[in-house]
């Protein structure tokens, strides 16, 4: 192992080694500065702040960098003395820890959403279940699962694959020697402070960018450090060329930065106080928010995780990227048109008429970028079609992409002005946004999961291909349902409120048209329930791999389940 | 990281030569349908952009060669719906409230508004279908708090009960217990007597005293049966409707804290001829008198 080039530094050779060492130095005082930072702020929000819940998100803050500063000391002092008795073996290989940490934190933090998304669905067909409880109320627990599936689970899938991505196509050991666990731990503690908050009533009311001023600081620190990680390891690939899936995952990285900081750009009323004034005003924050928000679906759920599909479906079928032209031109189409998009949640609003209708035409021209990507991914499958059959995981990843097809095609169909009139506010959105959440970015991530778990944990397989099975079929089956009802719901919903007599006096009240949607909110939340009992299932499928239980099915899974090391050789 | 060019065997394409992790890309072409659909809806993206309002300038924006304003199709479509309304408004707006009836097609007008309006405004407290809920009264029955005929509804939809308006529907029940006016076995025994109205009452003795306190306090607005007046907005005791419940604990606590709920005041909320229809409407509803 030690010898290949590609390893950080040459063993052997001391000029190097110096080198080495002296930056691991820098690098280990640099991560126990900025954990001291992070804990006096901690301290001075937990001890200075008035508000209760900033206070406590403060002492989160200080105990947990304090906890990560005591480590790094630690690890600092074993190596030296390892290094003073010659005993010392440098990092050496791909850097795979904190990517275990994001599987494992994206399978918690995935039945916590989805968790939270049941009770958020029985609440809205049954409103008694409220229990008149500030912290349940549907305001506080709504952002909670949005957050929750978004950024806990999507971002640790994003991250995780990312990281592994990036190391594996430019042949290179993941850059920074602190950096990525600062990221993957400093992204949890963003997340416990966000989802707290909102539990608590901290929120600056943005849809999808919740969290107040302090929490958005925090996280643009994890997140150029994130940038700088990633840049850092394709700065030193040995491979000539940038990965397809790469491309994606930097445009995700990139944009999501640009974003956050122009929405949330807010001036707070004190450094102890949650509260904060959004720079923005009027339909001019209208227009920033669905600026971001539309492009959080763009590049954190789409082009993020079209890096996932890039490398997970060719690496799992064993087959060649189908069009490296079309990955080009889907790419860079996708990048320029998307981020035009966004004005399309404001259709029939204050928002101009200009305005209005770049919105509309620009999300009609993103159809065939969006499926450019869905091709790609189909077709890869080009000569090994026959593994839909035989392999769950990569009947996961394809129906992800089927779906991803769907929602691409339903998106620029409900931006057209006369069909926004009539779904818009209706359930056909929530409908249209679980198509895309829960079939696409789920799936998807279910498929590089249960790929990670094995090559990560390095195991011969999964526990169980069956259990994947069952996870494929119970999920399908309630996105079907979620989907289903929400398209009836809202088109019903959409028509009644539209629905004037032959005086011109509005036929129906809006209670009424409550009333008719309470069906389907049941079924939606069955759908949801079966989507939550996959999730279930996953967990302990990966439970059971990674503890190392000696898979129940090995036979039936392909030689790519296997961890690299322990793969047979495909037959010449 | 071979930088050979192949022939993959399965499709008979060349690869572009790349290897990452094992991972090849096939040099195919884009696929024509795709680029073809592309392309026409760059093409139709233009056209919409060229007859409707687009691009932002220096000091406004193209507005499009369609003319198209969202603001101006909707005041169209306003002025429309009020168009085709205008005939029936100007006559039900004229008409005077009692005669409504008489006329088939006014009538018609006015209860279909009437409904629509109520299952806006009204519902919320009195139910979809009017029914109430314990402190909103139920308005499908014959027992009207302030008056059932057409007149007696209309004033209490324009000015509204406890309202703050100075036309406002106005009673106020003492509040017996919270103010001390009487001792909790005072009204305890008030209670017992008004349980007797409606022959529910276990306790005679408590009875014969309460009919006391009932005589001294509670006559002046119940009147000596206690049949209320709707002159002050006085139920009616002994028609076992109850609006907080006729329960002997609601009781008590109706005698200790007063009650009285309110309702706002519509004139100036709702249009005139809006007001007039719900007062149709209303009165229709069952109890109408």
């Amino acid at each position: 192992m030690r010898a290949q080039g590609w390893q950080l530094g040459h063993p052997g050779d001391t000029a190097m080694a110096d080198t080495r060492e002296g930056l691991e130095a820098f690098s280990d005082v640099l991560a126990v500065l900025a954990a001291g930072v992070f804990t006096l702020v901690g301290a001075i929000w937990f001890f200075g702040s008035s508000d209760p819940a900033m206070s406590f998100h403060g002492l989160l803050m200080m105990v947990a960098s304090a906890i990560a500063g005591i480590y790094v000391l630690n690890v600092t002092f074993r190596e030296k003395a390892a290094i003073a008795i010659g005993s010392y073996e440098p990092p050496e290989g791909y850097f795979d820890g904190p990517i275990k940490v994001t599987v494992v934190a994206a399978v918690i933090w995935g039945i916590a959403g989805f968790l939270v998304g049941v009770i958020l669905a029985l609440q809205l067909a049954y409103p008694a279940l409220n229990f008149d409880l500030p912290w349940l109320s549907f305001g506080r627990l709504r952002p909670l699962h949005t957050s929750a599936v978004i950024f806990a689970f999507g971002g640790n899938v994003l991250i995780g694959t990312s990281f592994y991505v990036v190391q594996r196509t430019c042949h290179a050991r993941l850059a920074g020697r602190w950096s990525p666990w600062f990221v993957v731990w400093g992204y949890q503690l963003f997340i416990a402070i966000a989802g707290t908050g909102y539990l608590l009533g901290i929120t600056q009311a943005k849809e999808y960018a919740e969290p107040e001023w302090y929490a958005d600081l925090f996280l643009t620190i994890i997140w150029v450090t994130y940038l700088l990680v990633f840049l850092g390891t394709i700065w030193r690939r040995k491979e000539p060329h940038i990965y397809v899936a790469n491309w994606f995952y930097l445009a995700f990285i990139v944009t999501i930065a640009m974003l956050h900081l122009v929405n949330n750009a807010a001036i707070p009323v004190s450094f102890t106080s949650p509260a904060s004034y959004i720079l923005w005003s009027g339909v001019q924050d209208a227009m920033t928010q669905w600026w971001y928000g539309h492009n959080a679906v763009g590049f954190f759920l789409t082009a993020g995780f079209l890096g996932i599909m890039y490398y997970f479906i060719p690496k799992r079928v064993e087959r060649p990227v189908y069009s490296y032209r079309l990955s080009i031109v889907h790419f860079w189409t996708l990048i320029f048109l998307y981020i035009w998009a966004g004005p399309h949640h404001l259709h029939y609003t204050a928002l101009p008429d200009w305005a209005q209708t770049l919105g509309m035409t620009f999300s009609i021209m993103l159809w065939m970028p969006s499926w450019g990507g869905m091709i790609n991914g189909l077709m890869t499958l080009s000569g090994a079609w026959d593994k839909l059959r035989t392999d769950a995981v990569v009947r996961l990843l394809v129906v992800s992409v089927a779906f991803y097809g769907m929602s691409t095609f339903e998106g620029p169909l409900m931006s057209i002005k006369a069909v926004n009139s009539l779904s818009h506010y209706t359930d056909w959105t929530i409908g249209h946004v679980h198509s895309g959440a829960l079939g696409w970015v789920a799936m998807v991530s279910f498929g590089a999961i249960y790929c990670l778990v094995p090559w990560l944990w390095k195991r011969p397989g999964l526990y169980s291909m069956r259990l994947v099975e069952w996870h494929f079929w119970i999920s399908t089956l309630g996105i079907l349902l979620y989907i289903t009802a929400m398209w009836v719901s809202g088109i019903t919903q959409g028509l009644m409120w539209r629905a004037y007599d032959s005086l011109g006096f509005l036929q129906y009240s809006f209670i009424e048209t409550v009333e008719a949607m309470h069906p389907y909110y049941v079924i939606r939340a069955i759908g949801g329930i079966l989507f939550l009992i996959g999730g279930f299932i996953m967990a302990y499928n990966v439970w059971r791999t990674i503890r190392g239980d000696v898979p129940v099915d090995l036979a039936e899974q392909p030689r790519v389940a296997a961890a690299p090391g322990l793969r047979l050789q495909p037959a010449e | 990281m071979s930088d050979k060019r192949e022939i993959d065997e399965v499709t008979g394409v060349e690869t572009t030569g790349h290897t990452w992790d094992g991972i090849k890309e096939l040099n195919k072409p884009l696929p024509k349908w795709w680029l073809m659909t592309f392309y026409a809806s760059i093409v139709w993206a233009i056209g919409y952009m060229i007859v409707y309002p687009a691009w932002p300038t220096l000091n406004g924006y193209t507005k499009g060669i369609w003319g198209y304003s969202q603001r101006a199709v909707v005041s169209e479509e306003l002025q429309g719906a009020k168009a085709a309304q205008a005939t029936f408004r100007t006559a039900l707006e004229k008409m005077p409230l009692a005669e409504v009836k008489n006329d088939p097609d006014l009538l018609r007008f006015a209860m279909v508004g009437g409904a629509a309006s109520f299952a806006t405004n009204c519902a919320p407290c009195h139910g979809r279908g009017a029914q109430g809920f314990a402190g909103y009264p139920n308005l499908n029955d014959d027992d009207w708090l302030w008056g059932g005929s057409l007149a007696d509804i209309e004033k209490t939809i324009h000015y509204g009960i406890r309202s703050g308006h100075k036309e406002s529907r106005l009673s106020d029940m003492p509040k017996y217990g919270l103010d001390g006016l009487l001792k909790p076995a005072e009204i305890d025994d008030a209670a017992e007597f008004v349980l007797s109205l409606t022959k529910r009452a276990t306790d005679t003795a408590a009875v014969e005293r309460g009919a006391k306190i009932f005589a001294d306090q509670c006559i002046s607005c119940h009147g000596a049966e206690g049949k209320g007046n709707p002159e002050l907005g006085a139920p009616n005791l002994t028609d076992e409707i109850w609006l907080f419940g006729g329960q002997k604990a609601e009781v008590v606590q109706s005698i200790a804290t007063g009650r009285g709920g309110s309702m706002p005041a519509w004139q100036g909320r709702l249009d005139p001829v809006t007001l007039k229809s719900l007062a149709v409407y209303v009165h229709s509803l069952g109890g109408g008198k």
